[in-house]
């Protein structure tokens, strides 16, 4: 146990102190930052862009009646009147820039309304989002009067009507309104994207542990005085402390910085707020997925770390980790892919699936408990089948570590496994 | 006797590193293991300290396994150099000194003295990867000693060190030894076996050729040489009963014989042919002997 000890806590101190952890860890802080203050950020540029405003000087062609639906339904657009048959007109002030574009309104044939579009350039998606959606409702409330509908009727319509989600069991009122569940969603994706990164980076970080006391011929003087078995495990301890000191930094700047914005803007609006809750939504509910999260997290690390340490000890040269690791590389970002497609889908049969294997489990799981309702035995048997797998790695891992770290040579991938296994007999 | 290897083969695959090997070393002696590239000293070495399991046969060390419950009282210089390049000289030997069941202040302390001891003191500071390679092989010395071993063992400690560096970890290892310590090394330069061990063992390909004190193998080897000077020619002596070779080397005449008797034989031949400037009977080399024997093995 001592020298278990000795081991995890000589990886973590040099890994701590050292300069890329130190540089990794700030970058890191520094794009969460901007990251939760990204608003103001873009405040920043768009204030002193007039470009940017978004607000549309358009002017309109039509006759009265259509011009007065047109204004109406117009909210922030500024208008400007431009008689029927001024076209002209109209286009001399796009083309003199007073205004952005010259929207033409004819009525057709059958009574509805025909609509087109003149600018100087080609408006952006979020311009014709906008300008489509305008003449879509100015078209509707001319339909709508040319049929004589009384204008209580007219609001009703335009008012739409909101779909109520309700669960039939119990544990799932949280997902109820929207709202949360776009919160969820958000939380189940910064999570997601967590336990990916930070299985890629730690895994990594231990085969290039492992290989770099390889390469530099240290590792048969440290296995003649402690057994590859507690000097991988101690490696695996020390990377993951590592790991979980740099998450708590981020996590505590983090959300101190989200609870000051939160302070900030209910001392500007006057209303009480309470940063955390509102961060996390519904409180506890979150809470118990930060749970999950950690959980996960453990369990990913534990069975990429394994793997990595293998890998790690089988090549020579620090140059052949990424080809080693390369593999097991795609088979995280593979899970994290599918997981990413199942934040749309977490009902969907591959999903459910993938939860159950092992490789794909930590990330794949832990997105059906931040969006669905996972029955208990299933949870319990994705999270037994994982640890079975870690063990199973864990075994096998230090068979092969034992021996591989004593072989030198190019490396071959299976053939390289083989003979460290054979090794051992 | 502490250190016995009984029957000890290893297999890799196909390939046999290790041939039963049946060696035994007396505690608080120096065993020199002797043998060409490849004649499996390094594997017997890692079976020894348990990084490797012998595919037949027992090692046993004051009659128990050896296991890493003792490897603190266990010390290896592997043949294979290597540090951390990045690590300071004194964080290096803290935490290999700590796997060795030391505790820092004790580290430290002994440390100082190897360094003083080797002229680096200034160099507990720096980092490896700044020290030139002989230095780094200090370090590593120091790293292999620091717990006061018992049983030390060392893969070719002195290959690639300078004539001064070579005198300097000789003395270290022959004091180590007067203070009790139990040590194994291996080395393909025989004079320092030669100088520094009572016994030895030549390996080739995993089989002991020759086993034993280092006296009783050079008398038992069978063959001395003679030395002569003469000012008359004297390949007559060729002829006689016992004599093996006969070699003229800058004017010196060099004759191998297989006994003792033949040597009095050659002497009285001599007797009334003339002057005899120089006649010298010499002790088989160890060079000799490991030529004689490994070249056999390969014939």
């Amino acid at each position: 146990m001592r020298n278990f000890l000795v081991v995890m806590g000589h990886t973590y101190l040099m890994k701590v102190k050292s300069k890329a952890f130190i540089t990794t860890t700030l970058i890191t802080i520094l794009f969460l930052f901007l990251f939760l203050n990204i608003d103001r950020v873009f405040g920043v540029f768009d204030a002193s862009d007039p470009a940017n405003s978004t607000e549309q000087h358009v002017v309109v062609q039509a006759n009265e009646a259509h011009y007065a639906i047109a204004e109406e339904q117009a909210e922030e657009k500024l208008l400007m009147v431009v008689p029927t048959g001024d076209a002209e007109k109209g286009e001399q002030q796009v083309l003199d820039g007073e205004a952005d574009g010259l929207l033409i309104l004819t009525e057709a044939s059958d009574g509805s309304l025909e609509a087109e579009y003149k600018a100087t350039s080609t408006p952006d998606n979020h311009e014709r989002m906008e300008l489509t959606t305008w003449v879509d409702q100015i078209h509707s409330k001319h339909m709508l009067e040319e049929a004589g509908v009384g204008e209580d009727f007219q609001q009703l319509i335009s008012a739409g009507i909101e779909l109520d989600f309700s669960s039939l069991q119990q544990d799932a009122a949280e997902h109820s309104t929207a709202e949360e569940r776009s919160q969820t969603t958000f939380l189940v994706y910064i999570l997601l994207f967590v336990i990916y990164f930070s299985v890629i980076f730690l895994g990594n970080m231990v085969s290039m542990e492992v290989a770099t006391e390889k390469s530099s011929r240290v590792m048969e003087i440290l296995i003649s005085s402690v057994s590859p078995e507690k000097q991988m495990f101690g490696k695996i301890a020390g990377i993951a402390l590592l790991g979980l000191t740099q998450f708590a930094l981020i996590f505590l700047i983090g959300a101190s910085s989200m609870a000051g914005r939160f302070q900030e803007i209910s001392t500007m609006t006057g209303t009480e707020m309470d940063g955390g809750e509102e961060l996390f939504g519904a409180g506890t509910v979150s809470l118990s997925l930060i749970g999950y999260a950690f959980l996960f997290f453990v369990l990913g690390f534990l069975l990429y770390a394994t793997l990595s340490a293998m890998l790690g000890s089988i090549i020579s040269r620090i140059e052949d980790v990424g080809q080693a690791t390369g593999p097991l590389n795609m088979v995280v970002i593979a899970g994290f892919v599918l997981a990413v497609f199942g934040l749309n889908a977490p009902n969907s049969l591959i999903v459910t699936i993938a939860s159950f294997v092992p490789f794909f489990a930590p990330m794949l799981m832990f997105l059906r408990i931040g969006m669905t309702n996972v029955p208990f035995w299933e949870l319990a048997l994705s999270i037994g089948i994982l640890i079975g797998t870690i063990a199973l790695f864990a075994w096998i891992g230090a068979r092969v570590y034992r021996n591989g770290v004593l072989m030198y040579g190019k490396f071959r991938l299976l053939q390289d496994i083989k003979r460290a296994l054979n090794m051992y007999k | 006797m502490t250190l016995q290897l009984h029957q000890v083969t290893k297999n890799f695959g196909e390939h046999t590193a290790v041939n039963n090997l049946t060696l035994s070393i007396p505690e608080g002696e120096m065993f020199g293991m002797l043998g060409a590239n490849g004649a499996g000293k390094t594997t017997t070495f890692r079976m020894i300290i348990g990084l490797l399991d012998p595919t037949n046969g027992t090692i046993r060390w004051r009659n128990a396994p050896l296991s890493y419950k003792n490897s603190t009282s266990l010390g290896y210089l592997p043949e294979e150099r290597g540090l951390y390049p990045k690590l300071r000289v004194v964080e290096q030997l803290l935490y290999l000194g700590r796997l060795r069941g030391l505790k820092k202040q004790e580290i430290i302390a002994e440390m100082r003295v190897w360094l003083e001891r080797f002229d680096i003191r200034s160099y507990e500071n720096v980092k490896v990867e700044e020290l030139s390679k002989g230095n780094q092989q200090k370090i590593q010395f120091i790293a292999a000693v620091l717990h006061k071993p018992e049983l030390l063992i060392l893969d070719e400690p002195f290959s690639g060190l300078d004539p001064v560096n070579v005198e300097m970890l000789k003395k270290a290892v022959h004091d180590l030894k007067q203070s009790g310590t139990t040590i194994i090394f291996s080395s393909h330069r025989m004079e320092h076996v030669e100088e520094l061990c009572e016994h030895l063992a030549i390996l080739h390909s995993g089989k002991p050729v020759v086993h034993g004190n280092i006296n009783d193998i050079k008398s038992s080897f069978g063959k001395q040489n003679i030395r002569l000077k003469t000012d008359f020619d004297c390949r007559f002596l060729e002829n006689i009963d016992g004599v093996m070779k006969y070699e003229e080397k800058a004017g010196d005449v060099w004759l191998q014989v297989t006994k003792d008797y033949v040597a009095k034989e050659v002497f009285a031949a001599l007797q009334g042919k003339g002057f005899v400037r120089h006649f010298a009977l010499e002790e088989p080399t160890l060079e000799e002997i490991f030529i004689e024997k490994v070249g056999m093995a390969y014939a």
